[in-house]
């Protein structure tokens, strides 16, 4: 990493020793303390801390939960249910987790349209992005297998679902999902493996996370307004101005967080998971949990099952271009006003999808699901292409300083979920 | 000077309509209205009537146990706090005459036997497997309720309609025997009789001995078995919340004097 604090500065001589042999205290005190953060940063740049948060989060609430879980058929919905009643607060550490995860989702989403919006994507952060992209996949496959382990019925179907999108690809396809399964329909090997993989997956994910943060501690932060830090007055260190801002947004989402656990635990769960999973009952409608919703919309929106399964995957790799699709030499969407309307077609597209991914796969919902999936790829692979060209962006500040004095330095005062601007008024 | 506050309400917007968009997929399969009971466990600071609970028990014993258990509740969760919260003799009393004995053993001799229940065992189940309880019941199965009110939509209210739902069928509508028509079951040919009828479990405590009170008090019962740390939950949550609160505000007026003279 760059710009290691010299271990001369230390006061203490262990703490100077030990710098000398290994600079770990150094490179953290550069790295996290010193760190210089553009003073303009508004609360969304608060979604990679709370990311990091919910990581630690979960696997702490994760082991725990280990302990006490039994990953076999004939007793795994028991032991969740034994957890909740038996072990000493193991109602609590179940409802984080499972309620963890959907919190997760909530801030990899948001985090990721602070980068759409701002462009935070583009050069010279294409390789954080990259990461970002490939993080994004991995929290998926790490929530569909946890949602299999309590095996209830909405874990078996969703696991029989997802698995039998394999058989799609040709030749192979029927091999592949067996081997998936070890066996030749989803029973106690598979739920054995997802057992081991979503208890290895998540520290391969902190690795990346650690890859992701190196990345981003190269270029440094982006900010609203895009354009780079380039004077030590556009930058403040980030101890203490941003753990403090950060601290504040944080403890605002575990407040979210914690309404979930305590007020209303199951609302974001499917009733149906609280039967025993049975293979001889197929449930009414399969739906996976709401965060796999567009995607899920997507997959059914192509009349073919091949179609549908690249469509699907391609919705997530189509991301790692996007920092070569975008023809605009303007970073930060806020100055650019045809692009900032696309941002919010998009948003509202990807909701719409959503929904759609609830409804029953029929009628008018399959129209609006093919439309708004061509327009998902449109965005990507015409809108964003063309409006780099088209487009004639807003005057740039010469830098953030100037952009703060003028009122346009894009941090805001109040945290995003209270009704207040992002930028401050002018 | 940039107009993306509306940019804002419409994130935090996606963000509360996504969540959204998993509730509207359970709303989506009801296709009628449920009768709402308010039940006093309802809202953020809400807990059981011990009363209703205790009665609720004595109507699954008398009532629902010959057909239905509750595997994944001990008589000693009887007498535990946010529960019915019946004594410890009375807990002993409970398990000893309930209608069924447990199975424990092997023995010395290699047997399994029986023997009458006590406070750390589990309610003995009505049958010995799924196959067993469909037989006796013409080929329906009696769900579990340990978990059941979580496990539909609607929950109490769900329990506690269908229990009131059995009506006579509609003049164009066939019932197959062994059926009966709900009209709060999906479907609406549910393969459980009437269990419930006016004055068939007594009360000492003075409750209406009525269908309509039998169904409140063991829907009630079983929103307990399904959620027996609900009391503790909201409890915790509540001071979770005040300390949260605080915690922020304090983070606030910090984040507010540290920044005072950053032009930001
Ligand atoms: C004679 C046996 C019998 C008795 C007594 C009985 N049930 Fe049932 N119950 C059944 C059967 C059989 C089913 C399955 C019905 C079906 O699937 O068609 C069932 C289903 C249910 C269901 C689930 C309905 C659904 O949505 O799947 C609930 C809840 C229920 N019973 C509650 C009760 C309660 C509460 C009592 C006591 C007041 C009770 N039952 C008494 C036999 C019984
Ligand atoms: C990226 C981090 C993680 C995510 C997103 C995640 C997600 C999930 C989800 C969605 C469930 C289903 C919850 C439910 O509906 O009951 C689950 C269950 C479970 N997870 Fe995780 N998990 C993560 C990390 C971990 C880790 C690190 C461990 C173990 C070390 C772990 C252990 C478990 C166990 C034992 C269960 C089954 C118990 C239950 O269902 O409540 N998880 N996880």
């Amino acid at each position: 990493m760059s710009g290691h604090h010299p271990t001369s500065e230390l006061e203490h001589p262990v703490a100077r020793w030990l710098d000398s042999r290994l600079p770990i205290i150094s490179a953290m005190k550069a790295q996290f303390i010193d760190f210089p953060t553009p003073k303009n940063l508004n609360y969304f740049w608060t979604f990679g801390g709370i990311l990091m948060l919910m990581l630690v989060v979960q696997i702490i609430s994760g082991v725990v939960l280990a302990m006490h879980y039994t990953p076999h058929v004939d007793r795994a919905f028991e032991s969740v249910e034994m957890i909740m009643r038996d072990v000493n607060y193991g109602w609590l550490i179940r409802y984080i987790h499972a309620n963890g995860a959907s919190m997760f989702f909530v801030a990899v989403y948001i985090h990721l349209a602070r980068g759409l919006y701002y462009g935070s994507y583009k050069a010279p952060r294409e390789v954080l992005w990259g990461i970002g992209v490939i993080i994004l996949i991995l929290m998926m496959a790490i929530a569909f297998m946890g949602y299999v382990l309590p095996w209830g019925q909405m874990s078996f179907w969703g696991a029989t679902v997802i698995t039998n999108l394999f058989s799609a690809i040709p030749l192979v396809g029927a091999p592949i999902v067996e081997w998936l399964w070890g066996g030749f329909a989803v029973g106690n090997p598979t739920l054995n493996r997802f057992f081991s993989l979503h208890y290895l997956l998540p520290f391969v994910l902190a690795g990346l996370v650690f890859l992701h943060v190196w990345a981003l501690h190269v270029p440094g932060n982006n900010n609203p307004t895009g354009v780079p830090v380039k004077t030590p007055k556009d930058a403040i260190p980030f101890h203490p101005y941003y753990t403090v801002k950060d601290g504040f947004a944080i403890v605002c989402f575990i407040i979210f967080f914690a309404f979930w656990v305590f007020y209303a635990p199951n609302y974001l769960g499917h009733a149906d998971n609280y039967i025993p999973a049975n293979p001889l009952v197929t449930p009414a409608h399969i739906v996976p949990e709401w965060y796999l919703l567009p995607f899920y919309a997507i997959l059914r929106a192509i009349p073919s099952k091949l179609g549908g399964v690249i469509a699907m995957f391609a919705a997530l790799i189509v991301l790692f271009f996007l920092p070569w699709l975008d023809t605009s030499r303007v970073r930060s969407g806020a100055f650019r006003p045809m692009f900032k309307v696309f941002f919010w077609i998009f948003v509202a597209a990807c909701i719409g999808l959503g929904y759609l991914g609830a409804q029953p796969a029929e009628g008018i919902y399959i129209v609006f699901a093919r439309i708004l999936t061509i327009y998902y790829f449109a965005h990507f692979l015409v809108v964003l292409p063309l409006l780099g060209i088209f487009e004639t962006p807003r005057p740039l500040p010469n830098s953030i300083s100037e952009a703060v004095l003028k009122g346009q330095g894009g941090s805001a005062t109040v945290p995003a979920g209270a009704a207040s601007a992002p930028e401050k008024r002018g | 000077m940039f107009k993306t506050k509306a940019g804002v309400n419409a994130l935090v917007l996606a963000a509360a309509l996504s969540v959204g968009g998993a509730q509207l997929a359970h709303a989506a399969e009801a296709d009628f209205e449920l009768k709402n009971v308010d039940f006093s466990f309802e809202g953020p600071f809400g807990t059981f009537d011990r009363g209703q609970l205790q009665r609720g028990y004595k109507v699954y014993v008398e009532s629902c146990a010959g057909c239905h258990g509750i595997d994944y509740l001990a008589f000693r969760n009887l007498g535990e706090p946010g529960g019915p919260e019946f004594s410890e003799d009375v807990v002993s009393v409970l398990a000893e005459e309930f209608p069924r004995q447990v199975t424990d053993g092997p023995d010395e001799t290699g047997e399994m036997f029986e023997r009458p229940g006590t406070p750390p065992d589990r309610l003995p189940p009505p049958f010995p497997n799924e196959a067993a309880a469909r037989a006796a019941n013409g080929g329906a199965y009696p769900p579990d309720l340990s978990v059941i009110a979580k496990a539909r939509a609607g929950g109490p209210d769900y329990i506690y309609s269908i229990l009131t739902g059995y009506e006579e069928p509609p003049a164009d509508v066939e019932m197959r025997p062994g059926q009966y028509y709900n009209a709060y079951f999906p479907g609406h040919a549910i393969g459980m009789p009437p269990p419930l009828d006016d004055g068939l479990v007594s009360f000492d405590d003075g409750a209406p001995e009525t269908l309509d009170q039998y169904a409140k008090d063991v829907s009630a019962f079983l929103m307990w078995t399904a959620e027996p740390k609900l009391e503790a939950r909201r409890r915790l949550g509540f001071e979770v919340m005040v300390f949260l609160i605080i915690f922020a505000g304090m983070m606030y007026f910090s984040y507010k004097k540290l920044w005072r003279d950053v032009e930001h």
